[in-house]
């Protein structure tokens, strides 16, 4: 379980981006208070998912325009042709914590080269 | 309908397949491409795929399991079209016979004014092809010099200059990207180039390139000679609309559309960069050569296509476009005028992360961003319901 924010320093509508971890993870409170965490890279092309459109449950990649179910990962139309990597989310005594997937992420091709 | 022939089998004209599918249609369908790969992203050409970081196979739009049920006439140009017998005519002397046309044929690169001779290491980059060419000139230690300071240009310099390459950028404008962006943000993006060694010239045009055999110089308007070895020119691109010529289609800056797509003869459609569609929030057409807009459009001329033309028109989101150099993302949404107003909202320009936006009696019109990603999404969603209402 890795530690990310606080829990009042992520408000509804708002991402966390979590980049003390490679490949890094975004952490998402929806509006209706909802959090989910995924990883942060898209799968198409390298761009961070938390500067992305959070909306309902979806997030929306903000270079192409897919859009991610943060539930299941699941992009919702191409260019993105992967899921993105999904982790569970705790809360304790205020502080929001990741428990990271053990499955291997979904990284875009260049993204892939540069973190090697 | 029954049968439907898309002219252009790259990002457009895939979309607009997809999205005939989508919409219903399960009639013949044929894609014509005059390049002989299938539809790949171009975006990459000037950036990971030049560096060498990522590969063809990574470039493929199709999905792995995609199947379009649609016939590939691929490394075949189209020559004509008869509306009359409706059918398209190609440059092999086949023609493919449809009741619906989609026009998706992009743009070429164009060259540079003059009758300069044909040298070897001038290049221009558009296609898959031009990449590879490009990539095998791009030698560690070689002089570069980019004729044209815009997006293709700026990102070819960045990517060269990763490689080792001594970069010159030379642009007739006073400042990069001035038209689009005005001179004080131009003057900016400028910077980023001279931060990272690229020598940039303003304001000066191109006379003449020099070399017998292969280029070895560039001769400046002002007298100066620049050593080259390599030159690549990105002065802009021209819609590939030279087949439509007497066909009855109307053409101008491009394919001459309504706000849905439609062209001036029934059952024909156009989209990507050779479209210029009518805007109904402009008052006039335009053609966008962006990525996005050739992904947003095919939906609508689908549409436009399978109703006759009765479908409306949804409102157009504003233009958007992204860039990558030197590991910095500019992204700009909108539409600027001489004139409009431009203030730095978030960072500085000095730190080379700054979010600009422009306005016109105050309301905002366009938004550019360096390195401001999420305020960049905000303000282009903020954009986008402002000018559909």
């Amino acid at each position: 379980m890795i530690p990310a924010c606080a829990l009042a320093a992520l408000p509804r509508g708002e991402a966390f981006r979590l980049d003390t971890v490679e490949p890094p993870i975004a952490v998402f409170h929806t509006d209706d208070g909802e959090l989910y965490a995924v990883d942060d890279t898209c799968t198409h092309q390298d761009a961070s998912l938390a500067d992305g459109w959070l909306e309902g449950c979806e997030v929306e990649c903000p270079l192409h325009a897919s859009r991610f179910d943060l539930r299941t990962g699941h992009a919702d139309a191409p260019p993105a042709k992967l899921p993105v990597r999904t982790h569970g989310v705790v809360v304790e005594d205020g502080t929001v914590y990741v428990v990271p997937s053990d499955l291997p992420p979904n990284l875009p091709p260049g993204a892939r080269a540069r973190t090697v | 309908m029954r049968s439907v022939a898309i002219v252009g089998a790259s990002l457009a004209g895939l979309y607009t397949a997809r999205a005939l599918r989508d919409q219903g249609f399960d009639g013949t369908l044929t894609i014509i491409g005059s390049e002989r790969h299938r539809p790949y992203d171009r975006p990459p050409l000037s950036k990971e795929f030049l560096a060498g970081r990522i590969t063809e196979a990574d470039l493929a739009l199709e999905t792995e399991d995609e199947d379009l049920g649609a016939e590939w006439r691929l490394g075949v140009r189209a020559s004509g079209l008869d509306r009359h017998d409706r059918r398209v005519l190609l440059a092999d002397g086949t023609s493919i016979a449809a009741d619906g046309v989609v026009v998706a044929t992009g743009a070429t690169a164009r060259p540079l004014p003059g009758d300069s001779p044909s040298l070897r290491g001038v290049h221009t980059l558009r296609s898959l092809d031009d990449a590879l060419a490009l990539r095998a000139d791009l030698v560690t230690g070689h002089r570069l010099v980019v004729i044209g300071a815009g997006f293709i240009g700026a990102e070819v310099a960045s990517t060269a200059r990763d490689l080792g390459l001594g970069v010159t950028i030379v642009e007739t404008a006073p400042a990069p990207l001035a038209r689009a962006l005005g001179g004080e943000m131009g003057t900016a993006l400028g910077a980023l180039h001279e931060d990272r060694g690229v020598r940039l010239i303003c304001g000066v045009a191109v006379q003449a390139l020099t070399g017998d055999d292969r280029v070895d110089g560039v001769l400046l308007a002002d007298g100066r000679r620049l050593d080259a070895d390599v030159v690549l020119v990105g002065i802009g691109a021209r819609p590939e609309t030279g087949w439509l010529e007497g066909s009855g289609v109307d053409l101008g800056d491009g394919v001459l559309c309504d706000s849905g797509g439609g062209t001036s003869v029934p059952g024909v459609v156009a989209v990507g960069d050779c479209a210029s569609w009518f805007d109904p929030g402009l008052g006039h057409r335009h053609r966008v050569e962006h990525w996005t807009g050739a992904v947003q459009r095919p939906t609508v001329a689908a549409a436009t296509l399978l109703s006759g033309g009765t479908a409306p028109a949804p409102p157009q989101a504003p233009p958007y476009l992204w860039s990558d150099q030197y590991g910095m993302r500019i992204q700009f949404a909108g539409h600027t005028r001489p004139g409009d107003s431009v203030t730095v909202e978030e960072g500085d320009v000095a730190a080379r992360s700054f979010l600009a936006v422009y306005r016109r009696e105050d309301r905002p019109v366009a938004v550019l961003g360096v390195d401001q990603v999420r305020q960049f999404t905000r303000w282009r969603r903020r954009l986008g319901t402002v000018s559909t209402g």
